[in-house]
């Protein structure tokens, strides 16, 4: 497989990308055989691809989890740039072809299915439903609400990894791992609310990769 | 009495939109678990805690 290496240069440049065994052995030797076979048969949603969605993404793509189902409705826009994990060559892009592309540059064997979608009451079972772990990774207040409960009462299989409170420039230390139930997690200082607070990339970052860790201690706790 | 957060409360035999009022919250912003099983948002009207009850009532605030 090869990929264009327009950062590299403006002229048709191709990388020779490692082969699956090759990139498969190199997570096997830094995660160890067992946590990396768990890891490469994960299938896990991110619902929402802005700071925390697209932060959570790349920390699991990084990890070499097999397949990710990736949820969003918008494009990159410029105000997006100050936390988000994209660049000024994806501006207007929808974000899930933008993080696909991102995704496929450092974990190019991962499963990625991307649907350009608003998730809502009416498709999340159906849309949902293949993934055992769901990352809630939107910004509203109610729409965070709205997705957890859809998930946990119509998806009795699912772990749904959630994220509440992460604006502003509070202490890093606010943020916290909680385990609500056998399949709700809560990260986030629970507080920090965007109305009156801006987000920054330091501190989303924080949540989302509190978020991506949860993930990974689900699925190596798992058989 | 009714462990909500890990506090305990004189709320026995009120409903979990009545509770969610008396903490403050607002029912579209939060998911509610009682006993580790979430509460379909359609039945807050109709759930009653009783003594012994542990309620998690997860807040969302905005942002991500």
């Amino acid at each position: 497989m090869c990929l264009k290496s327009s950062a590299l240069s403006g002229e048709a440049d191709f990388l020779k990308v490692p082969t699956y065994d090759e990139m498969y052995s190199a997570l096997e030797e830094r995660h160890g055989a067992e946590l990396q076979r768990k890891f490469a048969s994960a299938r896990v949603a991110v619902c929402g691809l802005g700071g925390l969605g697209s932060n959570i993404a790349i920390a699991l793509a990084r990890a070499g989890i097999g397949e990710l189902h990736l949820f969003d409705f918008d494009k990159v826009d410029l105000t997006n740039l100050n936390r988000q994990q994209y660049a000024v060559r994806h501006l207007g892009l929808p974000k899930t072809d933008a993080l696909r592309e991102i995704i496929a540059e450092i974990a190019p064997y991962c499963k990625v299915t991307a649907v350009n979608v608003r998730l809502c009451r009416e498709n999340i079972p159906q849309l949902l439903s293949d993934a055992p772990i769901i990352c809630e990774a939107f910004d509203k207040a109610e729409q965070k609400a709205m997705l957890v409960n859809c998930a946990l009462e119509s998806l009795p299989n699912s772990v749904v990894v959630a994220a509440s409170g992460m604006a502003g420039l509070g202490f890093a230390n606010e943020i916290t791992t909680r385990k609500i139930s056998k399949r709700l997690y809560l990260c986030g200082d629970g507080k920090s609310d965007v109305d009156g607070n801006s987000l920054f990339s330091a501190r989303v970052m924080l949540c989302a990769a509190h978020q991506a860790l949860a993930v990974l201690q689900i699925i190596a706790e798992s058989q | 009495m009714v462990k909500v957060n890990g506090e305990l409360f004189d709320y026995d035999g009120k409903t979990i939109a009545e509770i969610a009022e008396l903490t403050g919250n607002s029912t579209d912003r939060i998911a509610v678990e009682l006993n580790e099983e979430i509460v379909p948002k359609a039945r807050y009207g109709e759930v009653v805690a009783k003594d012994g009850d542990v309620l998690e009532i997860v807040r969302f605030v905005g942002g991500g």
